[in-house]
């Protein structure tokens, strides 16, 4: 079974969700993004992402487009965000890891050479934003040679039609764009994830992640009532963004500050621990 | 599917006995007969691919909205009455058949070769944008879109899109990197006059690459009432065909008109690439004709070598961005690098995906001009023919003036004067040293 079946099976006989954080490779350089990505399961990372920096990242927000154009400053290369890996499975055995990126860079490296070198760093799957299925024929068979999941995306716009198509490729899990935009803009509403979950749930049997949008532990708790999974990514990263001094570079509490709000993401998603704030109201309110 | 794309070559007929010669022969003709082409203007594949190049790189949210605009697409190039509508819009609002003029001044000034202009800066709004925008514009009504996002470089694809909206009362959005908004400022001005928004850019270099990136974060997060009108031979499937199409009207007015004038075909035909839009309108239709040479101009920028260009055949490789696999300028890790030239509308790391297939067959040649060569050819168009050339078709003349006087009298080039230069005038006198 590979590591991402393993998680979430025993995330479901545990009964809970699973929280998705995502760090950038290299922002804002490469040694804090390795301490970031080994303090995330202690914190509460159930899988973790990982973002592979690309020069023209046009499926992502202004915080993620920063923190790409950060982690390329940073020296994140293909090679060292595998080394980066390589070093965290050192440690965890257990935790997946998934990489998401554009095409270019992994084409240029090489679709076969790319999955044998990511496999032999422990990564578990990969989510390629400009790779739709009808031109996934250049990378599955290399990654299904090495045991790497290509975990697809389904977005709002994926009609009925077509979402077999999407689902016919896909492994590990599926990732649910909740929103049409880019990430770290909009939220999706209780009543938009009611109306597209049970569809896709209908469809497939893999775990469903939500992401794109997802800021708050009462969001990600209440992603996880109707998905399996919650991803957190612009929020994490804009307090990656806040603790940087002035040139951009690491500051003393980056990496604490980042695991903190992981851990209070993932004390948010377990049953009866929702943080209430009563000026606010019920935080399922507050979050939907 | 073209079959010259992945049937390898015909064998040569190897040396023997005259029978098996002759058999050989016969074998070579028989697989060249099923093998040869009919026509190289076949393309793109179902899976809107030009060879190895083209296709469909759009993340999950916009491969629906990109399969419905190509269905909407071929509905509309069956429909007469959408052909009827548009032609009635490219006579009568664009100004077309747009002429042909005979450079002779020109000509005598560089000797060899006459010289023809497509004279597609006479069309409305200066340049050969309009005949795509009309297209698309119509094609968007057709599928009840009400609001337009473009990106622009030089802000000739800006200003054409701008001027169709207010045409037909669409909301207009228009993406231009901020270095593009100050060195052509006159065209911002203009598609605010015409109603449009104008976003400035500002990531990455704020040149043309960063206003496609935006433009399409756009159309991903209005998908709903939003029709993304690509402005160039390049994107997903099926926007390099169809801009084509759309732009193949230069080209088969100039083969009636020159035919008219000479009686012949030109011996070579030129063009400025940028994405490629000018050039594939006026070679498409003379691609099955081989003995009419085909010449992209790229921009060299400082200099082919100099880093600082935007020659993407002669320069980059293959690789995905924006939506296709194409030539791109990109560093050994597979970033994109920021393009240069003085040219706004050239300076793009990129180039449509049918141009890559044509270079990489053969059956065009890229060659690079550098700023200061088009700064000079700029001025010689100016003082010789009374035409003041927009910089991206002024590459187009420098590459004219350095081949006219290798080539006998009795020869031709054609060559795509895409657009006029008012709008360049600013960024001329700066490098000219003159204070406006």
């Amino acid at each position: 079974m590979s590591r991402i079946a393993a998680r979430f099976a025993a995330l479901k006989a545990a009964g809970r969700g699973a929280l998705i954080p995502y760090l950038e490779a290299g922002d804002p350089d490469m040694a804090t993004a390795g301490a970031i990505l080994a303090g995330m399961p202690a914190a509460g990372a159930d899988l973790i992402e990982i973002g592979l920096p690309f020069s023209d990242p046009m499926a992502d927000g202004p915080t993620i487009q920063a923190a790409a154009r950060r982690g390329l400053r940073g020296g994140a290369t293909i090679d060292r965000t595998l080394e980066m890996v390589a070093g965290f499975r050192r440690t965890d055995a257990d935790t997946p890891v998934v990489l998401m990126g554009y095409l270019n860079p992994i084409d240029s490296y090489g679709p076969a050479r790319f999955c044998a070198a990511a496999a032999a760093a422990g990564v578990d799957g990969l989510i390629i934003v400009d790779l739709p299925p009808e031109e996934a024929d250049l990378l599955e068979p290399h990654a299904a040679a090495h045991g790497i999941d290509i975990v697809r995306l389904v977005a709002p716009t994926t009609t009925p039609e077509r979402l077999p198509l999407v689902l016919a490729g896909s492994s590990g899990f599926i990732y649910y764009v909740s929103i049409t935009g880019v990430t770290g803009t909009r939220t999706a509403s209780e009543a938009e994830l009611a109306l597209a979950l049970p569809r896709l749930r209908a469809a497939t049997d893999l775990p469903v992640a939500i992401g794109f949008g997802i800021r708050t532990p009462a969001q990600a708790a209440a992603a996880v009532r109707v998905a399996d999974a919650a991803v957190v990514a612009s929020a994490l990263i804009e307090t990656l963004a806040g603790s940087l001094d002035e040139g951009g570079h690491a500051g003393l509490d980056t990496v604490r500050l980042v695991l903190e709000q992981v851990r209070t993401i993932a004390d948010g998603m377990r049953p009866g621990a929702l943080p209430l704030d009563p000026a606010k109201g019920s935080p399922l309110e507050t979050a939907l | 599917m073209n079959l010259s794309q992945t049937l390898p070559p015909v064998p040569a007929a190897g040396a023997g006995d005259p029978v098996s010669v002759q058999l050989a022969d016969r074998a070579a003709a028989d697989r060249a007969a099923v093998l040869r082409p009919n026509t190289l203007r076949s393309g793109p594949d179902e899976r809107g691919r030009f060879g190895p190049f083209g296709g469909r790189f759009v993340a999950e949210t916009l491969m629906p909205l990109v399969l419905e605009l190509d269905q909407a697409y071929e509905a509309a190039k069956r429909d007469p009455a959408f052909r009827a509508e548009l032609d009635h819009y490219l006579k009568d609002y664009v100004g077309r058949p747009s002429p042909l003029w005979h450079a002779s001044r020109l000509g005598a000034e560089l000797g060899g070769a006459r010289i023809y202009l497509k004279r597609e800066e006479l069309n409305h709004t200066g340049s050969h944008k309009l005949n795509n925008v009309m297209g698309q514009i119509l094609l968007a009504r057709r599928m009840g879109r009400t609001r337009i996002v473009a990106e622009t470089g030089a802000g000739s694809h800006g200003v054409a899109t701008a001027t169709v909206c207010a045409l037909f009362g669409l909301k207009c959005v228009i993406y231009m990197g901020a270095v593009d908004v100050e060195r052509q400022r006159s065209n911002v001005f203009r598609m605010r006059l015409l109603g449009a928004e104008v976003h400035p850019v500002t990531t990455g270099a704020g040149t043309l690459k960063d206003a496609m990136n935006d433009a399409m974060r756009d159309w991903v997060a209005n998908v709903a009432d939003t029709y993304f009108l690509v402005g160039t031979v390049a994107g997903p499937h099926p926007y390099p065909a169809m801009v084509r199409d759309f732009q193949c009207v230069i080209g088969e007015e100039a083969r009636v008109q020159m035919q008219e004038a000479e009686g012949r075909l030109p011996d070579v035909v030129v063009a400025a690439v940028g994405g490629g839009s000018n050039a594939m309108g006026i070679f498409h239709p003379f691609l099955d004709d081989p003995d009419v040479a085909l010449i992209g101009v790229e921009a060299a920028g400082r200099g082919l070598d100099s880093g600082a260009q935007a020659a993407s055949i002669s320069r980059g490789r293959p690789g995905v961005l924006h939506g296709n696999r194409t030539y791109l300028l990109q560093d050994r890790e597979g970033q994109i690098q920021e393009a240069h030239s003085i040219s706004a509308g050239l300076d793009y790391p990129g180039i449509g995906p049918e141009h890559s297939w044509l270079h990489e067959i053969g059956r065009a040649r890229y060659v690079g001009i550098t700023d200061d060569e088009a700064l000079e050819a700029f001025q010689l168009c100016t003082r010789t023919e009374g035409i003041i050339p927009a910089l991206e078709c002024a590459h187009a003349l420098a590459h004219v003036a350095k081949i006219a006087p290798t080539m006998g009298r009795d020869q031709i080039i054609l060559m795509n004067l895409s657009g006029r230069g008012d709008k360049d005038i600013f960024t001329v006198a700066e490098h000219l040293g003159v204070k406006m």
